[in-house]
């Protein structure tokens, strides 16, 4: 074995030191049992930045497995930098989501925006040109004093970022609850486009090979971001800002450019981005996934500063850089195209046959490290968990509203969680690149794949208060409603990413929900021939002990053959039939009228059979490529009345509905959560054509009222005023964010 | 015509005037690298695209500015050579000292991006020639600095020699501070050099020239300056 120096003033490495670096005591004794020896503070540093949560996966991985990856469309599923997917012709849609939660509350501008600069390197760096980008952010609740500070940082941020980079923020979805005081979520998602045969990936191949550092030089920045993202939170939360890296947008486009063009011109064999953990996560994974060792020589890193010591070089988490294995004989050509792009070009090391992960430093070995350990073979627990009990149903009957429901619909319509986000997405340039077809605000973002006919759907979604209640029918619920929004606009669900955040894994309470709604995922996921090809998971986001709701954010990806018949959901015109696609019970549990009008969040959340939302969608899907839908829209939060409201306020056009059924409470009708419906209005000729199909395929089709007029006109009750919707529905976040409603 | 689209590092609306350019026009444009010291023979169109060159650190458009091409873009303008300067185009127009002016950050300091109102002045440009005087068009905007702002004489001069081309207004064509989405000085939204063959626009009418992803109210800008300019050339 190579002499590992421990450096000259290294400090000894002292049980607190190891618990600083947060391994735990029986990590530390697997550590020693592997090296054989004390390690160097370097090497204590690498095995921190591999072995945590963010790297290693080490609660979550056991479970993981459990969910679908495989299907006919699917390329690349978990475990490279992003999914991929086949769409046809010759292409491949590159995905996946991300969280940088911890990050985004400390600092929320940078956060956030490296939070969606690391998901584009992702997208990147395996061959694809970013098209669109993605997010699903959860604050605290309005009246928290920081929640403002923290939206129009992070929104800030987002845009930043993306507009700069020069990708379309399509989409997204922006939630309010009090579990987020203290610990908001950032989840970004980014899709690119590639060639199905061009696809590049992190496993290094051939022995002796230069491994090549590019892009942004290394500095002080992000040391330790990922074992901050490790942990939970206590009062010292600001403390750690310099832990959260700093975006360089430009340098970005710069590097995507530069990629994209050594790409092209065929000089990469293997390509790695420095994410989380840097170069230390980049050259470990290069190295495992290729059954290779790697040696590093840190004195020919490109550094922003001096005297960084080998140990800040390996954890720093400064961002836009890249890790390559170049064809040798490219090499030149690669460097030449870097120069051109002003971005720093290194060779910084090489492959090995012997699978170490040898680090060299002013002369002296730093770090000497079995490589496979570190990477594809770092621990994995069984965490105990338990499963919280089910909630007991609440029986409509049993709510008293203090609201009748057009005071109701006219509250819910300006709530927090369902206003218009318009005040957010005016911040993302969502048009840039000219493909945008379904601009921010519908169930789905609709884009153009090149010069069309083909488009891709995308949608993020997540309901946390059910999985809260019910983590497996929760779990269920977000891949069933992502799949609705895809179906919703008209195109074939394909494959999602999943971006789990939870809080403390050690809890077995909390492990119990992450288990419960990974099983809920898989099911439905399964059921809908929906794969899951990338993902991220965010565990430790508690604040002081409280951890915020579990949310599995689920990114889903459909295509539609031609995006001009995609639908939208706003009414076309008068005089045209509205129907009700499923079946709705009245299900007030878990509401959000529930707790918006009545104040209470309880009860069982709406059970998802998966049968019905695949017969169901399937139906609807067809009644919108065959051009019969004039408009389509899921049914989600706020029920039936709240998406009818939508539709109405897209077209500034009205509705008269029929009386609710004498059976269901009229609150329970128009306001319930029932799963698997969907609302789409035919002309008026073509409704009895659209109740023979649904007999034919045993979908449950209501007609339940007509377009046309100013209002939403319900008998008895009194007409509600689509410009008066609209105003509150417009007016919230605007007023809210300019500091208008103090007691928000 | 015969277009040649400035690339810049940061630039990043380049390939959708390109596809803008191919697609009314029929030819395909020269992407132009910011150190060329020449534009390729026979340019009888510059386009500065949008973007963030240079990550609008410093100012915006003040790094690309003093790049080598803007020497030849200088010259090219001078001898009377059409330049369509769009969103940081606009910016690094100013900063280059082809236009009067410069673009602050918007009022409300925000980036907006949003479809605006835009009425044409005036109809006897070449930028403007597919348009009807008075007529109002629906574009996109997408920037967070395009407040647009000069001293009280140069604006005056704007106005008295009919160079502002386009202004912010309400759907029906009033001045309507409402709509003057960034707060520009007399909601300007584009105007011309003396000579009227150097256009700044904030707005971006490449992003509205297909009916099946926005609008076509962008059109008209192309398809004038392909007229001008002769389609075949």
């Amino acid at each position: 074995m190579t002499d590992v120096s421990v450096g000259r003033k290294a400090p000894r490495i002292t049980p607190d030191l190891v618990a600083e670096h947060g391994l735990k005591p029986d990590e530390y004794k697997r550590l020693l049992e592997l090296i054989g020896r004390t390690p160097t503070l370097t090497e204590l540093g690498i095995f921190s930045a591999m072995w945590n949560e963010h790297c290693s996966y080490k609660s979550s991985k056991v479970h993981l497995r459990t969910l679908p990856t495989k299907g006919e469309h699917v390329i690349q599923g978990p475990g490279e930098n992003a999914g991929v997917i086949d769409i046809g012709d010759g292409l491949a849609c590159v995905f996946k989501m991300e969280s940088h939660n911890h990050p985004s509350y400390i600092e929320p501008y940078q956060g956030a925006a490296t939070g969606v600069g690391g998901i584009l390197r992702d997208v990147f760096t395996m061959g694809a040109r970013p098209i669109a980008c993605l997010n699903a952010l959860s604050f605290g609740a309005p009246g928290h004093p920081k929640t403002p500070h923290l939206v129009s940082g992070v929104v800030a941020g987002i845009g930043g970022y993306g507009n700069s980079f020069g990708v379309p923020t399509v989409g997204g979805s922006v939630r309010f609850h009090s579990r987020y005081d203290g610990n908001c979520l950032v989840n970004a998602m980014a899709v690119g486009l590639a060639r199905k045969d061009r696809i590049f990936y992190a496993a290094a191949s051939g022995v002796g090979m230069p491994i090549v550092y590019l892009g942004s030089k290394t500095g002080r920045d992000g040391i330790h971001g990922a074992s901050m993202a490790s942990a939970e939170f206590g009062e010292d939360a600001d403390a750690k800002r310099p832990t959260v890296q700093v975006g360089d947008p430009f340098a970005e486009k710069s590097l995507l450019e530069a990629c994209l063009e050594i790409m092209a011109k065929g000089c990469v064999i293997a390509i790695q981005d420095m994410g989380a953990a840097g170069l230390t996560c980049s050259a470990v994974e290069m190295g495992a996934k290729g059954d290779l060792g790697v040696t590093l020589d840190l004195d020919k890193v490109p550094c922003r500063e001096e005297g960084m010591s080998a140990y800040e070089m390996m954890l720093s988490e400064s961002q836009e850089r890249m890790l390559m294995v170049l064809k040798p004989e490219k090499e030149k050509e690669a460097e030449a195209i870097f120069r051109k792009w002003g971005l720093d070009f290194a060779v910084v090391g090489e492959t090995t046959p012997t699978k170490r992960f040898i680090v060299r430093h002013g002369g002296e070995v730093m770090a000497d490290l079995p490589i496979k350990e570190l990477g594809d073979q770092a621990p994995e627990y069984r965490r105990p968990f338990v499963s919280a009990a089910k909630p007991a149903l609440l029986e409509a009957e049993s709510v008293k509203p203090p609201l009748g429901v057009a005071d109701a619909l006219e509250k819910l319509i300006g709530s927090p969680d369902l206003c218009s986000k318009r005040w957010v997405w005016e911040q993302y340039d969502h048009i840039i690149l000219g493909n945008t077809v379904q601009r921010p605000g519908g169930d789905a973002a609709v884009v153009r794949v090149e010069d069309g006919p083909k488009g891709l759907a995308l949608a993020t979604d997540v309901t946390p208060r059910y999985c809260e209640a019910d983590a497996f029918e929760g779990g269920k619920q977000a891949v069933a409603e992502c799949w609705r929004n895809l179906t919703a606009v008209g195109a074939r669900p394909l494959a999602v990413t999943d971006n789990l955040n939870f809080g403390n894994p050690e809890k077995p309470e909390i492990m119990g929900q992450l288990v419960g709604c990974i099983r809920g995922i898989a099911e439905a996921c399964k059921a809908l021939a929906f794969p899951v090809v990338s993902g991220n998971v965010s565990l430790y986001n508690e604040t002081n002990g409280r951890a915020i709701l579990p949310t599995p954010s689920i990114g889903g990806v459909g295509v539609i053959d031609d995006f001009t018949k995609s639908a939208t959901l706003a009414f076309k015109r008068a005089g045209e039939t509205i129907l009700l696609v499923g079946e709705t019970t009245g299900w007030i549990g878990q509401s959000i009228f529930l707790r918006e009008i009545c104040r209470r969040e309880e009860g069982a959340p709406p059970p998802v059979d998966l049968v019905e939302e695949k017969e169901n969608g399937d139906f609807v899907r067809a009644l919108i490529l065959d051009g019969i839908a004039t408009a389509a829209h899921d049914l989600s939060d706020g029920g039936l009345l709240v998406a009818v409201a939508e539709m109405a306020m897209g077209a500034g056009l009205g509705a008269a509905l029929e009386a609710a059924p004498e059976d269901i409470p009229g609150f329970a009708h128009w306001f319930g959560e029932d799963q698997a419906r969907y609302l789409v209005t035919v002309p008026a000729a073509k409704a009895e054509a659209v109740f023979a199909r649904a007999r034919e395929a045993s979908v449950l089709v209501t007609a339940i009222g007509t377009t046309g007029g100013d209002a939403l006109t319900i008998p008895g009750e009194r007409p509600m005023l689509v410009t008066v919707l609209r105003e509150r529905f417009e007016g919230w976040l605007p007023a809210y964010m300019a500091g208008e409603l103090p007691n928000a | 015509m015969k277009a040649a689209v400035l690339v810049f590092p940061g630039i990043n609306r380049e390939r959708d005037m390109a596809r803008t350019l191919r697609l009314i026009s029929g030819a395909e444009p020269a992407m132009v690298w910011h150190t060329e010291t020449a534009l390729p023979a026979g340019t009888d169109l510059v386009v500065i695209p949008g973007g963030f060159s240079y990550g609008d650190y410093l100012r915006c458009g003040a790094i690309a500015a003093r790049s080598p091409v803007m020497d030849a873009v200088r010259a090219h303008a001078s001898k009377g050579g059409l330049t369509l300067a769009v969103c940081n185009g606009f910016q690094i127009a100013c900063e280059a000292g082809l236009l009067p002016g410069v673009l602050m950050r918007n009022a409300r300091l925000r980036f907006i991006c949003r479809d605006v109102f835009l009425k044409v002045e005036r109809s006897d440009t070449p930028f403007s020639r597919g348009y009807n005087a008075g007529q109002v068009i629906r574009v996109p905007t997408a920037h967070g600095e395009g407040n647009y702002v000069a001293d009280a004489e140069t604006v005056a001069r704007l106005e008295g020699e009919g160079r502002v081309i386009f202004r912010y207004v309400a759907p029906d064509g009033a001045r309507d501070e409402a709509f003057n989405v960034n707060g520009s000085t007399n909601a300007i939204a584009g105007i011309v050099n003396e000579r009227g063959n150097v256009l700044g626009m904030m707005p971006h009418p490449e992003n509205h020239v297909e009916a099946a992803v926005g609008a076509t109210d962008g059109r008209g800008l192309f398809a004038g300056l392909a007229e001008a300019l002769g389609k075949a050339a």
